[in-house]
């Protein structure tokens, strides 16, 4: 398999994460999208690891299952706050430090 | 004969990941086109599934079966439990795009030719050869001997998280 095929899907996964981040008012949306973003990440890892005949991509890609579940709880957590204090988790509302 | 043999694993594994790969694109990229955010949730995991495919295909089965257990047993419950605890319309929603619609498209369509030139120009024609199948016990081992530092680190993190979700999210 050549090493590019896997590079190509997780930088097309990466930018239409980005694209969800940047386009989304919904907070939980931008949530899901961020999940995309990691786990194209975590493609990469892997896939540079079974290159480079190494176990640490796998060790890393680990460390950002766990870091992203306890991302998606606590952003979650807020999501939550947000919507019981404004009633809705449109993002384009929370503007409240908006200069 | 070996190379025959290899030649067809190769024809396989070809195969398996134009498979995966297709149904992870339009997944993906239904995502962030539907109207329905049930259906989001629902594309998401079929994205996630694929990846736990693609990380079988190169050889790291804990990582695949991890990735099935966090991602699609418990994040993406959670993200469905943040859909209906905020009262997502569960019809189609009238406008999920704020303003930034096209800049945002512009921007990700940049970034995705930018990183495809860079990545062809870097890798081009470098293969994958699977030549060592690491075991779960070499990435036990690898983690509590290597990555000890970082495996307490992130269990420290995981507990702040804990704590720090339920104080966000308390009622009080």
């Amino acid at each position: 398999m050549q090493l590019n095929e896997f590079l190509f899907l997780a930088a097309f996964l990466f930018c239409t994460g980005v694209y969800g981040v940047l386009a989304k008012k919904n907070a939980v949306l931008v949530l899901m999208s961020i999940e995309l973003i990691l786990n194209a990440v975590n493609i990469n890892l892997l896939a540079f690891g079974a290159f480079n005949n190494t176990v640490t991509g796998q060790v890393f890609a680990l460390f950002v299952i766990a870091v992203a579940a306890a991302e998606v709880g606590v952003g979650l957590a807020i999501v939550l706050l947000i919507y019981r204090n404004r009633r809705s988790i449109d993002l384009d509302d929370v503007d409240l430090m908006k200069g | 004969m070996a190379l025959a043999a290899v030649h067809g694993l190769d024809v396989a594994q070809q195969i398996c990941f134009a498979v995966l790969a297709a149904s992870m694109v339009i997944s993906a990229l239904r995502m962030v086109t539907t109207k329905n955010l049930v259906h989001a949730a629902l594309y998401l995991t079929v994205v996630l599934a694929g990846a736990a495919g693609i990380y079988i295909l190169l050889a790291a089965e804990f990582v695949a079966v991890t990735q099935v257990l966090v991602y699609i047993g418990a994040v993406v419950v959670l993200v469905l439990f943040g859909l209906f605890l905020t009262r997502a319309p569960l019809g189609d929603a009238q406008d999920l795009d704020n303003g930034q619609r096209w800049v945002a498209a512009v921007v990700s369509l940049l970034l995705v030719g930018g990183l495809g030139v860079v990545l062809q120009r870097a890798f081009k024609g470098q293969h994958v050869v699977v030549r060592q199948v690491f075991r779960t016990s070499d990435v036990g081992v690898s983690i509590f001997h290597d990555f000890v530092i970082p495996f307490e680190v992130a269990s420290v993190l995981l507990l702040a998280a804990l704590v720090g979700a339920v104080v966000i999210a308390r009622r009080d």
